[in-house]
């Protein structure tokens, strides 16, 4: 599914914008605006302003003036409304794919978990608890836990990914999504959510919008910008008792220009768009976030708890060494060892045969018939073949020398303990009772890893590596990956209480996991990523989940959290900042008429005291559209430690802020001029 | 401007900072909350008084026992301002004063404002100036001492409950830190040449045979704690600039150290209480940076002299010495009035009505901004910590976090009463000023035409709203509107803006204190007193922008053009 990441679409198709135009219309209606201050305001205004150019249209007064103000007010709400549906239209195609995957098909209602009686019911009258059959080329009914059975089930139609996982009873793959397909054999499961509450109909409103709340940064934010609007309403009204004393009270129009220009229209008008394109991020991403204020406290983490296996390392131990016992040559140890691997079908057994043939130049042979397989036991921790040649054996070294109740020569046992303290894992191998020699297998540190961390820290994120691995091996991967700490021998007891004891000392905690033993931790971090493969309980136990299940994602979620506050930020300085050039547009054409002294202030010497302030009305209108494709893919959050990114970030949107109105309003009322208007 | 001018401002600046870093940390304790050595002499104060040093109030319980002083301190100084013909130290027989003016009066000393629509010589017993006015003087500012100190807690624990106790931080505030300083400062005074005396006035032949009559009285002490508690209620009418209030240039240079001292150290003592003195600094810096500013605009500007005064062929080497004291010049003149203005004091040793347009100009932005630069006493620092948080949010977010300062994450709560906070000061400005435009009654106050008379009235509810207490003059200020007005002004700029903040505190007290690292925001540096500054100014003062262009940006245009009003 990482194709999706690729494959995401131009920031803005024709389609969607036809859609997102016509939105933008139906946003008109104050009832909605009224979320939004800012805008709401700025809409009240219009509306002032259009009756009063309506009026002085009637009584025959020139009115051109006030009808140019208030169509560009007009178009001033219409491209805040424009940029927040473009941020939902974006999400509106995913959510439209998701609601075909929906079934109406029945499902077949058991009586209980042992009895294959069933009978139809259809899938919305499912209620959590209830006991369902689903056989290959069902689409699974509703969400629910796997009670018998083992299936393969095509999960494409909420991950993307086509290629079938396993879904079982028991362990950590037990959880089935309503709506994908199950391809082979047949699932009892239990259902665990009831009809429009499952992760589907979660996954469409989200992607939709429609229960998208504030987030709590959000909701500040627009506090601020709310109190802003107030004091410049303040500044505004009290205007006209100033110019009275002056002498000449401005017009209502000119009053409501300096108003709407003076309010944070910019922020205020692509504040929603930007939260909306933070969780868009996300989905294309493929992580679904349960909520926004889980992609903001992304943003605030400062450690990641990350799992050794997958993440950190490769996931699979691999064949790096054979170390032969005394007096046995490497090429007897190497050909027993692929020997006795030779059934194992695992990854590690799999990379003996590998490297025994890249080492040693010997192919392994095939299987022969009347060869005894002994499989793999959490018991015996050994596994092996009896062949004609021999009896081989392989497995955990204490295991292996209890079983055939031998010794390890001293120089091996020594080899053995070099192993484990180099963060490998040694095995032994055997053949008829005797122990010919210890096989490293090494966990291979993923590339890059390392410069990942490095970034990480300086940006002040701490890593901490869990593993169930031992101290010593723990320490060695630790070491060589470049992690800040690790929890070695790690129970999920051990998650939850390094990840309170972290949060005591006022840190806020990212993890991700799969199994049921995770979920108290994932829902006790700040920033709980449960994979898709996983259990029932770490999906709800978490606040994201990723749809690829892939952990190390998890550095990228907090990338995207920083993102979304970064551009939030980055437009509010911004859009403050802005109202510097604005002033010095405007003040001086409201009062210029009683004290021409003020023309002093004209610094941006525009032509007239009309065009200056029609000036400044449209580029208030045309910065939020020129910001809209900023807002949707976010301001890069570059690597760096905080008071670099501030002193980066000051330098573009506030010292920027700042200067482009001034050259913006000059060129616009170069314009202006040019088309002879005013 | 001249190098001995500058050496001037530069020597005053750095004394008060100098004598900022010792009784910063001086402070620490009495911030912490704990009576140091001095818990012995206390208690037997506290145990008379029902107090239990030991019981911390919440933020609720803290602002109305704050709240409950102010009133009852308000009640006590209007009675006797009614009553002070009746009662005895009247050598000059004052009647009592009128109902406006002593409402305009009691709520102006209350709220550490010191607005005097009244002058002191003409109108006010000595038993007035000491029991009433001078006592003021003194719980006024250790009223906002205590609250800086409540609110600093709040910065500096995390999950706290309570801010501590009210009576206990104001009785310490009063006991171990104005008073003594109060008594060194105006034995320095009488030894400079300020009169302490009960004696009324002494009547003497002048050299040319006229008679004149010197009013005297108990002016050293209440000059010392008039500028070390912010105050700046003038003793006699003419303020500092008045021969015996400000005798002579080391006295003014004094009295301007007085005004700076406990703010600047208020913002040291904050640093250390947060266990992060670099933080302190930068509040500090910010301050000084602006009040260097102003004093360089005021000095710049009049020693530019006035235009239409050059033309007509004045030596321009004096620059504009209308409404000034020839005894300090321009340099100490230019320095007061900023730190004045900056510092909520209020004390004048100049007429700011003569400054030229832009020299006038500073004084008014200065307190716009909001009077933290650096503020009053405790007051500058709470609206410092304000502005602060403010900047933290906007600009915080630049760093990829949700906002916060000193570990504190800001949220909704925080910034909804801030903004509630904020929202005081143009409220009360601006409104004010506009309606006192307009309305018959109150333009009648007005002495000049023009812009200079819009600033005439913008200076007034700015002084009040802002808690400054300095006239800009030119206005008639004792008149039933006025003086009810900017009664109202005061206790707005005063007691509404800080019920927010003390919510604010009880808000940030109970959040546990994040650890701080690479990726949080800096708040100790350069960088981060560039950004408060930006935020002051467009925040604090984009606002009053439009009333400015009609004010004194107007006629500072119109002069350099040759218009006059």
């Amino acid at each position: 599914m990482t194709a999706s990441l690729q494959a995401s679409p131009a920031l803005m198709d024709r389609a969607l914008l036809q859609r997102a135009a016509i939105d933008a219309l139906r946003k008109l209606d104050p009832r909605t605006l009224l979320r939004n201050p800012v805008i709401f305001v700025t809409e009240v205004v219009s509306v002032l302003v259009t009756l009063l150019a309506l009026r002085d249209a009637a009584a025959g007064a020139p009115w051109g003036f006030q009808a140019a103000i208030a169509a560009w007010l007009w178009l001033t709400v219409l491209f805040a409304t424009f940029a927040e549906a473009i941020a939902e239209g974006r999400g509106r195609a995913r959510a439209l794919s998701l609601r075909a995957a929906r079934s109406d098909t029945p499902a077949r209602l058991l009586r209980s978990a042992d009895s294959r009686d069933w009978q139809p019911r259809p899938a919305d009258a499912l209620r959590p608890g209830d006991l369902i059959l689903v056989e290959a080329g069902d689409l699974v009914p509703a969400d629910g836990e796997v009670v018998a059975g083992i299936a393969s089930v095509n999960e494409a139609a909420v991950t993307g990914e086509s290629a079938p996982v396993i879904r079982e009873s028991g362990g950590d793959r037990s959880a089935v999504t309503g709506g994908t397909l199950v391809v082979s054999d047949s699932l009892v499961v239990r259902v665990t959510a009831g009809p429009g509450s499952s992760f589907l109909d979660r996954m469409i409103r989200m992607v939709e919008g429609a229960e998208r709340q504030k987030t709590p940064n959000e909701i500040a934010l627009n506090i601020l910008l709310a109190g802003m609007t107030i004091i410049f309403l303040i500044a505004v009204a009290t205007l006209a008792g100033f110019a009275s004393w002056a002498g000449t009270p401005p017009s209502v129009t000119v009053l409501a220009a300096l108003l709407v220009t003076l309010i944070p229209t910019t922020i205020g008008g692509l504040l929603s768009a930007i939260g909306i394109a933070g969780m868009d991020r996300l989905l294309r991403f493929n992580v679904l976030a349960t909520s926004g204020r889980a992609v903001e406290a992304a943003g605030d983490v400062d450690v990641l708890l990350l799992d050794k296996t997958g993440t950190i390392t490769l996931g699979n131990r691999q064949a790096a060494a054979f170390i032969p016992a005394p007096g046995v040559s490497a090429a007897s140890l190497a050909e027993a060892a692929m020997l006795a691997s030779l059934a194992d079908e695992t990854p590690e057994g799999r990379s003996v045969l590998a490297f025994a043939s890249a080492q040693h130049g010997i192919l392994p042979p095939a299987l022969p018939d009347g060869a005894a397989v002994v499989p793999f036991t959490a018991q015996t921790r050994l596994s092996g073949i009896d062949l004609p040649q021999g009896r081989f054996r392989k497995g955990a070294v204490e295991a292996l020398v209890a079983t055939l109740g031998t010794t390890l020569a001293p120089e091996l046992q020594e080899a053995v303990e070099r192993i484990a303290r180099g963060g490998g894992t040694p095995l032994a191998v055997s053949r008829d009772g005797q122990i010919l020699g210890a096989i490293a297998l090494q966990d291979i540190v993923k590339p890059g890893v390392q410069q990942r961390f490095a970034a990480l820290r300086q940006m002040g994120i701490r890593t901490v590596m869990v593993t169930g691995d031992n101290r010593l091996t723990a320490a060695a991967i630790a070491a060589e990956a470049g992690v800040d700490d690790m929890i070695a021998e790690a129970r999920p007891q051990d998650k939850l209480d390094y990840i309170r004891r972290a949060q005591a000392e006022g840190r806020l905690v990212a993890m991700c996991g799969d199994g049921t033993n995770d979920a108290p931790a994932l829902a006790q971090a700040d920033v709980g990523m449960a994979m898709q493969t996983g259990t029932q309980a770490a999906r709800e136990a978490g606040n994201m989940v990723d749809l690829d299940s892939d952990p190390t994602k998890l550095i990228e979620v907090v990338g995207i959290g920083k993102q979304l506050l970064i551009t939030r930020g980055a437009l509010t300085t911004f859009s403050i900042a802005n109202d510097v050039a604005k002033y010095f547009a405007i003040l001086p054409a409201i009062f210029v008429a009683q004290y021409p002294a003020l023309d002093a202030l004209n610094v941006m010497r525009l032509a007239s005291p009309e065009s200056a302030i029609l000036s400044a009305v449209i580029f208030n209108a045309v910065v939020i559209v020129a910001l809209v494709p900023l807002a949707l893919r976010g301001v890069g959050a570059s690597r760096g430690g905080a008071a670099a990114l501030l002193r980066r970030n000051l330098l573009v949107y506030g010292l920027g802020g700042l200067v482009v109105p001034f050259l913006g309003i000059k060129l616009i009322d170069l314009l202006l001029q040019t088309l002879g208007i005013f | 401007m001249t190098w001995q001018g500058w050496e001037q401002v530069a020597l005053v600046l750095l004394a008060a900072v100098l004598a900022a870093i010792p009784l910063g940390r001086l402070m620490l304790p009495m911030a912490r909350g704990d009576g140091g050595a001095l818990a012995a002499l206390e208690r037997p104060l506290f145990a008379a008084c029902g107090i239990d040093p030991a019981q911390a109030q919440s933020w609720r319980g803290y602002a109305l026992a704050m709240l409950a002083f102010n009133a009852g301190g308000f009640l006590l100084l209007y009675a006797l301002l009614r009553l002070q013909g009746m009662l005895p130290l009247n050598p000059q027989g004052f009647d009592g004063l009128p109902p406006a003016l002593a409402f305009n009066t009691a709520v102006s000393f209350v709220t550490n404002t010191n607005w005097q629509a009244y002058s002191g010589e003409a109108a006010m017993s000595h038993l007035s100036q000491m029991a009433g006015l001078a006592v003021q003087n003194f719980l006024s500012a250790a009223t906002g001492i205590a609250l800086a100190f409540a609110v600093m807690r709040a910065f500096a624990g995390g999950g706290l409950r309570r801010l501590g106790n009210f009576w206990v931080d104001v009785t310490r505030a009063t006991l171990w830190l104005l008073l003594p300083l109060s008594i060194l400062l105006g034995l320095g005074f009488v030894a400079l040449g300020i009169p302490q005396t009960l004696a009324g006035s002494v009547e003497l032949t002048t050299l040319e045979g006229a008679r004149q009559t010197i009013p005297l009285g108990p002016a050293a002490f209440q000059v010392a704690i008039k500028h070390l508690g912010t105050n700046g209620g003038g003793f006699f009418g003419a303020n500092s600039a008045h021969p015996l209030e400000g005798p002579n240039a080391l006295a003014t240079g004094l009295q301007i150290w007085a005004q700076i001292v406990i703010p600047f150290a208020l913002c040291l003592t904050f640093g250390h209480l947060a266990g992060a003195p670099r933080q302190g600094r930068v509040l500090l810096g910010v301050m000084l940076g602006f009040l260097l500013a102003g004093t360089a605009v005021v000095y710049a500007v009049e020693a530019g002299g006035n235009p239409l005064h050059l033309a007509a062929g004045l030596d321009p080497a004096l620059g504009n010495m209308e409404g000034k004291e020839l005894r300090f010049g321009l340099p100490l003149t230019a320095l007061f009035t900023a730190t004045t203005t900056g510092a909520s004091c209020g004390a004048v040793n100049a007429m700011l009505d003569s400054l030229m347009p832009l020299g006038g100009m500073v004084p008014l932005f200065l307190i716009q901004l909001g009077e933290v630069l650096p503020g009053g006493v405790g007051s500058g620092l709470y609206g410092m910590l304000l502005f602060a948080l403010l900047a933290v949010f906007v600009a915080g977010l630049m760093v990829g976090r949700t906002p916060e300062y000193l570990g504190k994450k800001v949220q909704a709560r925080e910034v909804k009463l801030a903004m509630l906070a904020v929202l005081v000061l143009p409220l009360a400005i601006l409104g004010f000023t506009a309606v006192s435009l307009v309305l018959p009654a109150a333009t009648a106050s007005i002495q000049d035409a023009g812009p200079h008379g819009l600033t005439e009235m913008l200076y007034a509810f700015s002084s009040a709203a802002g808690n400054n207490g300095s006239a800009f003059g030119g206005l008639t200020a004792d008149t039933p509107w006025l003086d009810v007005t900017l009664g109202i002004a005061m206790l707005a700029g005063r007691f509404a803006y800080v019920v927010p903040v003390m919510a604010i505190a009880g808000s940030l007290a109970a959040k546990p204190r994040l650890a701080e690292g690479p990726g949080t925001l800096p708040t100790g540096g350069l960088l981060f007193g560039g950004l408060l500054a930006g935020v002051i100014l467009i925040l604090g003062g984009l606002q009053f922008l439009p009333a400015l262009a009609l004010g004194p940006l107007a006629e500072h245009f119109s002069l350099l053009a040759g218009k006059t009003f």
